[in-house]
């Protein structure tokens, strides 16, 4: 089986769309690399770090985009950022079946500093007028690079995000927090830590991810699929903003205190929360199903 | 930053095929571009380096590469990030290897 | 006893006095053997008289941390000069000692982490190096010239009789209590806890002379645990090249693998691709080697027969405990190493070494020495060398001596596999092949008789790297052997200085041997070839026994 966090963002491509049927937009032979690095005497790459494009996902036609966690760490910057609007808003003309971001970034590629925040909150918006324009919009998330910072908001703006355990979502990155707030609030060398606050799991009990599959490009592409099929209408409106504020505030009430991701699987209900991290993909489901946030309450 | 650039001639084998792009620009690794070019049967490499001064190594690398593979009417384009020759001959090798049909033979 | 008896009991008669001593220091403070951990620089000024060999268990993996603390305390007035005996110096308190005038000599055999500290010292001074040596050469020399009078270890537990569990980590404490108590020294043992009664007896207590509890469980690094997420595609490509072109080739049945990233390789690619090409079985099938974690799925898919172990390896114990046909283990369950025995198994018993290095010169010796920094030898050198002392016959120690002597006129004789794995360029470009090793200026610089070489040329029988494989046996000159080697070197300077002809003649000859020559598929040489691709992927195939360290886990 392949490992989807270990494939580079091409090699994910064709194992995740319907394989040969990838038409990319501007790709690596077209050169458009970063001014910014360029500038800077830095390398570049000829695709930005992202590849967009057109392609089928069980025979539809959709448009997607992979991320290079492996250039500056996925980050965006300004010609990434644009690759990725340009890439939704032709998604919007062509009224595709749906759109799949394969997400792994940093966030903002602060060598770029404005251009970079700045496209950051146009693919933000992009996202939003594609779901407006009654498209579902999927994010996978299950790079070894996590997904941070302002893409970790924008993926939070896709229909539904699917996560392997080793993937990783947050906004503030583990260093930052320490940084800012110090060791004792957040001790980033702790990797058991860090997975147990934004990996796939915490992220799934939360219900800050709806799908967690295992570390597999099939299983990922399974879920999309299942993902896409399962939306019946895409728009973000007014009752969903409502209902998903009612939800935080909840969350934000019931684990009120609590330190340790543990102690919040605990409250969810999971008698013996060390287990959690060791159990693969379908135990850790059949355990989620009956305890994962939402699920007394009948949230999605 | 140094730019590094190698022609040879004398090749017979041609891709055919879209460009092709192998690789990642990351600590140690590069990303090659192959793609076929109207060259008079040459091929022709580019090589943006972050790794300064080893214009030596690069030209060995580079003429071992034709040797093996003796690529016409071919241009390279490379990011390189400290990878090590190994390392770029290795991508160098998958770059043409994804051009070839399945059946076909392997370097000289 | 008249004075011409008193003569011979010197050292006897200096011990009760030094117990005498103790007694009456530490009083209340002293039951039976027992010492309470408060009075533990009592015990010392006590015990300890100027210029004393003391051993300190500076083991590869476990230290004798309180121990060694506690004497950078005692009162330099009272004891001082101390020569002190270190398989490893890893601890800061190992070279506090030196600077604080405590003790001023030191032979030892490794040094990790404090080698810089160490070069430093050694030039202001304050520390006067008697030499360097392996582990089994040290521990040899507890029982010539170098016996410790006070030797201060580290075990899991004792009882109040003094005898002492060692457990899974006993590594250096058979060596050094029994050199130092039947030459009349004293053994000294911190362990983690004092019980009724023990799961066994690693160490008599008629060997020990005194035991403390000490507040905190005895200091364990984790050395041997390679993350496989972190081996590369020239890496597992290298792995290919020694499972096809060395160990299928030679039939090695009885190695020893020194660590690092590249051997792991070799050992997660045992259920895969050694698999495939049928030598389950055939290779691979006893070992003197630490528990590495990159060898469970090996033994999972029943390549291995057989462990003995030089130390243990934190994680790794309910998976031994589990496995007792494979590891040497008790009566009670768990492991027990031995470093000496290990050593001289890896040393007589083993048909090839395979370790990786940072420097080759152009006769194959090879060195780990670097500027500025003392790091000594550990046991590599024991397993890196040919066995001269070795009579029985193996078809790969036949093999390898046959293909060395094969058309000279020498008696016939096996030879020991001694490979150097090493990829041509290491970080930041720096080239692993050089015309002359750091050793040299390192040897300037601090004083030594010689170069700091860990292997020498002529025990090294193959180097292997991406480019190949050179194999020394068949060289015939020192021209043909600098031509191998320089065959393999790729685009370092040394392997751009090749004879070209000369080189192709070396490979028509089979002296060097390409992957292609092989018959390697470089294509195939892809992490997806690796029985497991990270920490969880072993821990999935020990079917959940190994318990990784923290620093090694995202769980």
């Amino acid at each position: 089986m392949s490992s989807y966090l270990e494939l580079t963002a091409r090699q994910r491509i064709p194992a995740v769309f319907d394989p040969g049927s990838f038409e990319e937009f501007l790709p690596p032979s077209a050169r458009v690399a970063s001014p910014h690095l360029a500038q800077l005497d830095s390398p570049v790459s000829f695709d930005d770090g992202v590849v967009v494009g057109r392609a089928r996902l069980g025979g539809h036609t959709v448009f997607g985009a992979a991320q290079e966690g492996g250039f500056m760490g996925g980050a965006v910057g300004e010609v990434h950022g644009a690759k990725l609007v340009g890439m939704l808003r032709r998604a919007i003309d062509e009224r595709a079946h749906a759109v799949l971001l394969l997400l792994e970034s940093g966030g903002v590629r602060l060598h770029e500093a404005n251009a970079g925040l700045i496209a950051v909150s146009e693919v933000m918006r992009a996202m939003l007028d594609v779901r407006a324009a009654g498209i579902p919009v999927i994010a996978v998330v299950g790079g070894a690079n996590g997904c941070f910072g302002g893409m970790g908001i924008a993926a939070r703006c896709a229909n539904t995000v699917i996560m392997s355990e080793e993937g990783r979502l947050a906004m503030s990155g583990p260093e930052v927090i320490e940084t800012a707030s110090g060791v004792e609030e957040f001790d980033s060398r702790d990797r058991a830590l860090v997975w147990r606050t934004t990996g796939g799991k915490h992220r799934y009990l939360l219900g800050d991810c709806q799908m967690l599959v295992a570390d597999e490009a099939q299983a990922f592409r399974d879920a999309a699929l299942a993902a896409i099929a399962a939306i019946r209408d895409p728009r973000l409106t007014l009752d969903e903003l409502l209902a998903e504020q009612a939800m935080l505030t909840r969350r934000l009430d019931s684990t009120a205190g609590l330190q340790e991701p543990m102690d919040i699987w605990k409250g969810l209900g999971i008698d013996d929360p060390a287990r959690v991290p060791m159990l693969d993909a379908d135990a850790f489901l059949q355990l989620a199903a009956q305890h994962r946030a939402g699920v007394a309450t009948g949230e999605r | 930053m140094e730019t590094l650039n190698y022609r040879f001639d004398g090749g017979d084998r041609s891709l055919a095929g879209m460009p092709q792009l192998v690789g990642v620009v990351g600590s140690g690794n590069l990303e090659v571009l192959v793609e076929p070019a109207p060259l008079k049967g040459a091929c022709e490499i580019e090589v943006r380096t972050a790794a300064v001064g080893f214009g030596a190594t690069w030209q060995a690398v580079m003429a071992d590469f034709h040797a093996r593979w003796r690529l016409a009417d071919a241009r390279i384009s490379i990011n390189d990030m400290g990878a090590t020759p190994a390392v770029v001959s290795l991508r160098l090798d998958q770059a043409v290897e994804s051009l070839l049909p399945p059946a076909s033979g392997g370097p000289a | 006893m008249s004075q011409a008896e008193g003569r011979w009991t010197t050292q006897q008669s200096n011990r009760s006095a030094r117990l005498a001593r103790v007694q009456a220091a530490l009083g209340g403070a002293l039951d039976g053997k027992v010492v309470q951990a408060s009075h533990i620089v009592e015990l010392l000024n006590a015990v300890l008289e100027p210029g004393d060999r003391v051993c300190l268990e500076g083991n590869n993996q476990k230290q004798a941390d309180f121990l060694g603390k506690a004497l950078t305390r005692v009162d330099t007035g009272r004891v001082h000069g101390l020569h002190m005996l270190l398989s490893v110096l890893s601890l800061p308190e190992h070279l506090d000692v030196f600077e604080k005038g405590i003790a001023s000599k030191l032979d030892f055999s490794f040094s990790g982490p404090q080698a810089g500290r160490l070069a430093k010292l050694a030039q202001s001074g304050k520390l006067n190096i008697g030499a360097i040596h392996t582990y089994l050469e040290l521990f040899a020399r507890y029982f010539i010239d170098l016996t410790p009078r006070v030797s201060l270890v580290a075990a899991e537990m004792a009882d109040r009789d003094g005898n002492l569990y060692t457990g899974p980590n006993t590594e250096d404490t058979p060596a050094i209590a029994e050199a130092t108590a039947f030459k009349s020294g004293i053994v000294i043992a911190q362990v983690n806890q004092v019980v009724d009664k023990l799961p066994r007896i690693d160490i008599p207590g008629d060997w020990v002379g005194y035991v403390v509890q000490s507040p905190t469980p005895y200091y364990i690094e984790p050395l041997f645990t390679r993350d496989p997420a972190q081996i590369s595609e020239i890496q597992v490509l290298m792995a290919m090249m020694a499972i096809k072109g060395i160990y299928a080739e030679y039939e090695i049945e009885r190695l020893n693998h020194g660590i690092g990233f590249d051997t792991a390789a070799i050992e997660l690619l045992l259920p895969t691709y050694a698999a495939e090409l049928g030598l389950k079985g055939k290779i691979a099938r006893h070992w003197a080697l630490n528990p590495h974690p990159a060898l469970i799925p090996a033994i999972e898919a029943g390549f291995v027969e057989s462990v003995h172990s030089f130390g243990s390896e934190l994680g790794m114990e309910n998976y031994i405990r589990a496995r007792p046909d494979v590891f040497f283990v008790g009566p009670d369950g768990s492991m027990r190493s031995n470093r000496a025995f290990c050593q001289a198994a890896g040393h007589y018993a083993c048909d090839m070494f395979i370790g990786s290095t940072l420097q080759i010169d152009l006769q194959g010796n090879s060195s780990t020495a670097t500027l500025g920094r003392i790091a000594g030898f550990g046991g590599a050198p024991n397993m890196g060398a040919d066995a001269r002392g070795r009579r029985h016959p193996s078809k790969a120690w036949l093999k390898a001596g046959q293909q060395a002597r094969e058309g000279r006129n020498m008696i016939p004789r096996g030879q020991k596999l001694v490979v150097q794995m090493v990829e041509t360029f290491r970080e930041h470009m720096a080239p692993a092949f050089v015309e002359k090793l750091d050793a040299w200026q390192l040897a300037e610089q601090a004083n030594m008789a010689i170069p700091p070489v860990m292997i020498y040329g002529d025990d090294v029988t193959h180097i292997l790297t991406e480019e190949g494989i050179a194999n020394l046996l068949l060289c015939r000159s020192d021209e043909e052997r600098e031509q191998a080697i320089r065959g393999v070197a790729g685009y370092t300077p040394v392997g751009m200085g090749r004879d070209k002809r000369m080189v192709e003649n070396l490979r028509d000859r089979g002296i060097i041997r390409r992957p292609e020559d092989l018959g390697i598929d470089k294509r195939r040489a892809t992490r997806d070839l690796l029985a497991a691709k990270n920490m969880k992927g072993l821990v999935r195939a020990s079917g959940g026994l190994y318990e990784p360290p923290k620093r090694f886990r995202n769980w």
